[in-house]
């Protein structure tokens, strides 16, 4: 095993150990830390096949993020109110259970993923990283001006959605839902990164006339790896729509791309458990500087800005080395 | 809708996008000469905003008020290129992206911290405020008719100062070859951190005339710098001609757009569901109007391919 293998695994299961300590020790909030350090992890594995893999610095991720959110919030409150979503032409009623709404999350991400990617992947570079955060803008005062669906104000939820054999509503059993899911991502994650369309993708990261060369058209590899990055950044958004039991047009906002571009790079780019241990040092950042001080981004600035230039490569890089582990 | 309505929105419309036009042109110049993506550049507009603020309130006078902000926001630019800027040069876009973020991330809880969370205000002074009367009998604020001008003139000047000055050559020279510009004996450095203080006074001053119709508070940046990316994007990156058509096209699609758009809807549908539908559509326009740009100039109108 390699350092970076012992690291993740350490990652991985420590996200696993804190909450049982906590359902052990009765302390349920940090049981529902750890279910916001999951999903937004699970939103930063999602980037992280376009950014880390592919190569494509979206800065408007939050698009997918907000998605996500929103399928959540507008079938569940159609479900809460007994108001069909649409009659015509066909009746389509809303749902609180939760495999349809993350369904529905992941295909409409992945569908204005295919919008947004063909219309920004036709650039790159710095105008790419614009057009992806002016998209994202755009559906954020999209949500603020549609008054159908609580425009600034957002949407509740009074009860959280529900899983088949689970009370969602207790924290752990939550969190269990969400962690089985980062797992399974990652696994996926870890599988694409290996597979030949991910090799493929890497490839036209690196050297895009040899993809080319050889037959490929980086343009539709490229396509395909932010739709997929987008679907999984959908499902976060749709579980983090369900930890709060809210969902509102701040889940758009180009702060949120930021956010999880930052866990990313706190983390390690393209590390296959980077964003978990990114998510996790935020949260962790958030959770103890806050109290200390209401100004604590300033800390988290400087930190930000101290990773970015003198530790690149992240936590994780700093820990387990400069090499990208292959497994 | 009468035509002197239509007329002063387009005056309105004129007014942000030359206002547009002092953000983008900062980040497109500092684009061009360095090739770096600058989100701290939404800070530096904050920075001149909040000492035209503070200055004003000491002083009361509104000139030294703008005379701050520029030197405020100059300062503070070229700080922030001394410290952090200049190690980002030959960095990735991921790393400016995310250095510059953090730098937001500093400059907005740090003015938070100096300020309040309590937005700040800004008063027209009286020799300015009121309203002039244009031909056709439209009545328009002389402030934004002033916002105008200012506009306008530091264009030309900037055009001026880039096609026939010794510094606009070198930013000119910098942008097609930096090693040969050096070679030749020019102080690359110190032409960098010029280029960014300039763009950040340029950005003070519109976070200055701007804060003196809004309020001036934190994070008052980040939704212009956005909006001075899709400037960019549709003039193309690194022409000033491009900045100067883009944020003309931006600030009057935005105005208009916002003002016609439930009109038109309303023509064919009652008045309340025209105008949530009209202005839904109204806040994607420029978006919808850059990825038109997009499909047929990926490299914006005035692009280099």
């Amino acid at each position: 095993m390699s350092r970076e293998t012992s690291l993740n695994s350490v990652i991985g299961l420590g996200l696993l150990l804190v909450p049982l300590w906590a359902y052990w020790a009765d302390e349920p909030f940090i049981i529902t830390l750890s279910t916001k350090v999951a999903i937004l992890a699970l939103a930063g594995v999602g980037l992280n096949i376009a950014l880390g893999l592919g190569g494509l610095v979206s800065f408007g991720h939050a698009a997918f993020f907000g998605i996500g959110g929103y399928a959540m919030g507008i079938l569940a409150a159609h479900a809460q109110t007994y108001v069909p979503l649409m009659e015509w032409p066909f009746l389509i009623d809303g749902t609180k259970s939760m495999p349809i709404i993350w369904l529905v999350a992941m295909v409409v991400s992945a569908l204005v993923a295919v919008l947004i990617g063909a219309l920004s992947l036709r650039t790159s570079g710095v105008y790419f990283i614009m057009i992806t955060l002016a998209f994202a803008q755009m559906l954020y005062y999209f949500a603020i001006s549609w008054p159908a669906y609580g425009g600034e104000d957002g949407l509740s939820i009074y009860l959280r959605n529900s899983f088949p054999g689970l009370n969602t509503l207790v924290p752990i059993q939550f969190f269990g839902i969400c962690y089985a899911l980062l797992m399974i991502v990652i696994a996926f994650s870890a599988r694409l990164a290996r597979s030949p369309f991910g090799l493929a993708l890497a490839a036209a990261r690196q050297n895009e006339e040899r993809v080319e060369t050889v037959g490929m058209r980086p343009y539709n590899l490229r396509l395909a790896a932010f739709v997929i990055s987008a679907a999984i950044t959908g499902l976060a958004g749709a579980l983090y729509a369900d930890l709060n039991r809210f969902v509102s047009p701040t889940m758009f906002s180009w702060h949120m791309s930021g956010e999880i571009m930052v866990f990313i790079i706190l983390g390690g780019v393209a590390r296959l458990y980077g964003p978990v241990a990114g998510a996790a040092l935020y949260i962790m950042l958030e959770h103890f500087l806050g109290p200390i001080s209401e100004y604590w981004q300033i800390y988290l600035g400087a930190l930000l800005l101290l990773v970015v230039l003198f530790a690149r490569g992240g936590l994780i890089g700093t820990l387990a080395g400069r090499e990208v582990a292959h497994d | 809708m009468s035509l002197v309505l239509l007329i002063e929105q387009v005056l309105n419309g004129l007014q942000s996008g030359v206002m547009l036009f002092l953000m983008a042109a900062g980040l497109t110049l500092v684009f061009g000469v360095m090739g770096l993506i600058n989100l701290a550049h939404g800070s530096l507009y904050m920075v001149g905003a909040f000492a035209a603020a503070a200055t004003a309130a000491a002083t009361g006078s509104f000139l030294l008020a703008l005379i701050a902000s520029l030197a405020a926001a100059a300062a503070a630019g070229a700080v922030i290129e001394l410290a952090v800027i200049r190690r980002l040069y030959n960095r990735d876009h991921l790393d400016q992206v995310l250095a510059t973020f953090a730098l937001i991330l500093i400059f907005s809880e740090g003015t938070r911290w100096l300020f309040g969370s309590f937005p700040l205000f800004l008063d027209v002074p009286s020799y300015l405020s009121g309203a002039v009367t244009l031909p056709f009998g439209i009545q328009y604020p002389l402030y934004r008719l002033t916002i105008i001008g200012v506009g306008l003139a530091v264009a030309v000047a900037l055009f001026l100062l880039v096609s026939r000055t010794r510094l606009g050559i070198r930013i000119r020279a910098g942008e097609s070859d930096r090693e040969m510009i050096a070679a030749l004996g020019v102080d690359i450095s110190r032409l960098y951190t010029v280029v960014f203080a300039l763009g950040a006074a340029l950005a003070g001053l519109a976070g200055a005339m701007v804060g003196a119709i809004q309020s001036v508070q934190v994070g008052m940046g980040e939704p212009v710098l956005i909006l001075a990316f899709v400037v960019i994007v549709i003039g193309g990156i690194g022409s000033i001609k491009g900045a100067l058509v883009g944020s003309l096209l931006v600030g009057l699609t935005d105005t208009l757009g916002g003002f016609l758009l439930p009109q038109a809807f309303g023509l064919f549908m009652d008045a309340s569901s025209a105008t949530s539908i009209g202005s839904a559509l109204a806040s994607m326009l420029i978006y919808i109007l850059m990825a038109g740009v997009l499909i047929f100039r990926p490299s914006g109108l005035f692009g280099r391919a």
